[in-house]
């Protein structure tokens, strides 16, 4: 939905790329193909239009899964899950 | 009046770590165990209360869900019930919608979702206790106004913590919501949050001081390391005195009733058969209580979901999932719980990868016979300074259990044709202390039915065995023990033809058999036909140095082995069957277990033999 109405959306920078504690905010959640089970979860669970959003915490190895904070709650994503979530700075 | 006919069906709904549970328990007074890792409660639980009005309330507690887009298992349950198109559970009168009051952004919207369902509903706003201290207020009277539901407030671990909803199931029943729909449940949260919501910050300083430590990439670990190796550690040096006091007084009463009853089958019934039994099982309670009181410790502060956290990536490396972790964990106590904890495993292919290796977590059912063994023929001594000896075997049998499952983990990825994405997902909830009044509510629940067990099944079976170990008689003039000539002993020679390449002698076999229906009876087994065998005064006498002075080291081993793989549990392999609802999962479980138990005791023994003689 915001992705129509910005002019020039910069849809480059996604959860995964985020380093630790960097702030940010949600712009949308991208599905992968037609039924993205984990696109409408990721929705579900708050990750909603300009919703803070922050890493806090990497996996020990390979630095995945990211420990996500949005809202009040803590999630563990993997990398492709975060991959999902376009998000801009603050 | 038909309200003591037809009971009030209410439904408690509300999102995982919501603290449900713990309101059905101060509702209902059910015992049953409290915890908040993502969802505890996989299985249907139903209580009955009557309020102080005299209306009877059942009420049911259905899983823990984040929406009515299912998906998992769980959660389906859930949205089904709601929804009515359940095929046994008729649709609730009224819902219960719970929410944690420190975590209403994510509560609000299921509680949104619910209420476009137009039932009748009530909304306990639960944690309150915690919220205030977390400086979070709340103006219900505002909340029930933008809600247009009614809101009381809860407080489920404290004792009239559920008065208000108790007052508020009592009187007429609200209508359902009528309201228009809502068509962004996300900009109505935010709404409701600012009509009735003040709060100062967005996470607890407390969370993120022990997650700085917890999840640390290398703390985090070694915390997890320790963790776990003092809970072994534990089960074997604090059960001893404890242990050694349960020994002593089965063999006082073994000695006692053989010396006041005449010398006949009642007296070798009660004390050979009964006695002895019993008495080789119940030693072992205390072990089991140390391992499941580190177990609910674990689940009850919320670390369970960080050790998921930190073990995810090692463990989807090995064809499972982070998620995997919890019922792994359960299944070191028991794998029938570990497996329907398998149902909040959201995919499909993670889920059987987890069911099929559960049974090589090592339960708790085990360990009598672990310890049994280790007792026999690992001396007591101090290795490097600080370890037990026998803790270290036990914890190696441990890791052997592990590392086999993980191997069959990844042979498991590999043979499957789907490699498509899995999601993890998984809430990582507030850190709560363990409370002393659930944790006691949890091992009383374990004792009982570990005593239960003790008084039925395993009585049952050794009686059984007592009596194919007594009869037929040996004829006149035998020369070998009276169970050589017995049922039990003509079975357990048979036997010994296919097990005799691993090294089990023929006592061992015959305990192999009622050791399917409960593993740990394969101890008392023993006990009992090495009593029957050894004539009067073997019988009170412990079970551990006969076997040390009678068996080789090898053929220890090769048990050891074995019980680290055999399917020998039917209860196991019942529920592999209803969780997955498929006997060929059932026949791929038992028989590669099967092959790999026979195929771990014959290189243990044969390498055992070679190094040995």
């Amino acid at each position: 939905m915001s992705a129509m109405n910005a002019a020039v959306p910069d849809l480059s920078l996604r959860l995964s790329d985020l380093r630790r504690h960097q702030e940010a905010q949600v712009r949308s959640v991208e599905s992968h193909g037609d039924h993205d089970t984990i696109a409408q979860r990721l929705r579900e669970l708050g990750f909603v239009e300009d919703e803070p959003v922050k890493i806090v915490a990497h996996g020990p190895m390979g630095n995945d899964p990211l420990l996500v904070q949005i809202g009040f709650t803590r999630f563990a994503l993997r990398r492709a899950e975060a991959q999902r979530v376009i998000v801009t700075q603050r | 009046m038909n309200t003591l006919v037809n009971p009030l069906r209410v439904a408690l709904v509300g999102n995982p770590n919501c603290g449900k549970t713990a309101l059905f328990n101060r509702l209902t007074g059910s015992r049953q165990k409290v915890a908040n890792y993502a969802g505890v409660t996989v299985e249907r639980k139903e209580g009955w209360y009557t309020s102080p009005a005299g209306r009877r309330v059942r009420v049911l507690d259905l899983p823990g869900a984040y929406s009515l887009h299912a998906t998992s298992p769980d959660e389906a349950v859930t949205r089904n019930v709601c929804l009515g198109q359940d095929a046994q559970e008729p649709p609730p009168e009224l819902i219960v919608a719970v929410m944690d009051a420190t975590n209403l952004r994510l509560h609000l919207r299921f509680i949104l979702e619910l209420r476009a369902l137009q039932r009748p509903m009530v909304v306990a706003l639960n944690m309150m206790d915690e919220a205030r201290q977390r400086g979070i207020r709340v103006d219900l009277a505002a909340l029930r106004e933008a809600l247009g539901v009614p809101v009381v407030e809860t407080v489920a671990i404290e004792r009239d913590g559920a008065a208000s909803l108790v007052a508020a199931l009592d009187g007429t029943l609200p209508a359902p919501y009528a309201g228009r729909a809502i068509g962004d449940m996300h900009h109505e949260v935010n709404r409701l949050l600012n009509a009735a919501v003040a709060m100062p910050s967005r996470t607890a300083a407390r969370d993120d001081r022990l997650d700085r430590i917890a999840l640390h990439p290398v703390f985090g670990l070694a915390l997890l390391a320790v963790l776990l190796f003092l809970m072994f550690q534990a089960v074997f040096s604090w059960a001893t005195p404890v242990m050694d006091g349960i020994k002593a007084a089965f063999e006082w009463l073994g000695s006692t009733v053989q010396g006041a009853l005449p010398a006949g089958p009642l007296s070798s019934l009660l004390v050979e058969g009964v006695i002895a039994g019993l008495g080789g099982v119940l030693v072992f309670l205390p072990q089991i209580l140390i391992l499941f009181f580190f177990i609910l410790v674990l689940e009850e502060s919320g670390y369970l979901p960080r050790a998921a956290f930190l073990l995810d990536r090692f463990m989807v490396g090995s064809g499972l999932t982070g998620r995997s972790f919890i019922p792994l964990l359960s299944s070191f106590a028991c794998a029938i719980p570990g497996i329907m904890a398998t149902r909040t495993i959201p995919d499909p292919r993670d889920r059987l990868a987890t069911i099929l290796v559960a049974p090589l977590m090592t339960c708790s059912a085990r360990l009598p016979v672990y310890a049994l063994l280790i007792g026999a023929f690992v001396p007591e001594r101090t290795v490097g300074g600080l370890f037990n000896l026998q803790g270290v075997v036990l914890f190696a049998l441990y890791v052997a259990g592990i590392a086999s499952a993980m191997v069959v983990a990844y042979v498991l990825k590999r043979l499957r044709r789907d490699q498509t994405e899995h999601a993890l997902l998984l809430e990582l909830p507030s850190y709560r202390l363990p409370r002393l009044r659930s944790l006691a509510f949890g091992l009383w629940e374990r004792t009982q039915i570990f005593v239960m067990r003790v008084g039925t099944i395993i009585l049952m079976l050794t009686i059984l065995l007592w009596a194919l170990s007594s009869w037929p008689q040996p004829p006149e003039g035998a020369t070998l023990p009276a169970i050589d000539y017995s049922l039990a002993g003509q079975i357990g020679k048979a036997l010994q033809h296919v097990f005799a390449p691993i090294g089990f002698n023929w006592q061992i076999c015959i305990a192999l058999i009622p050791g399917l229906a409960a593993r740990e009876v394969a101890v008392s087994s023993l006990a009992t036909v090495y009593a029957v065998s050894g004539g009067e005064d073997a019988a009170s006498q412990a079970l551990l140095p006969i076997i040390a002075s009678q068996w080789s080291l090898a053929t220890a081993l090769s048990l050891l082995a074995w019980y680290v793989f055999a399917p020998q549990c039917l209860s196991t392999l019942a529920v592999i069957r209803r969780e997955t609802n498929s006997w060929k999962t059932v026949g791929v479980a038992a028989g590669y277990l099967f092959a790999l138990a026979y195929l771990a005791s014959f290189i243990t023994y044969r390498v055992a033999v070679a190094l040995t003689s």
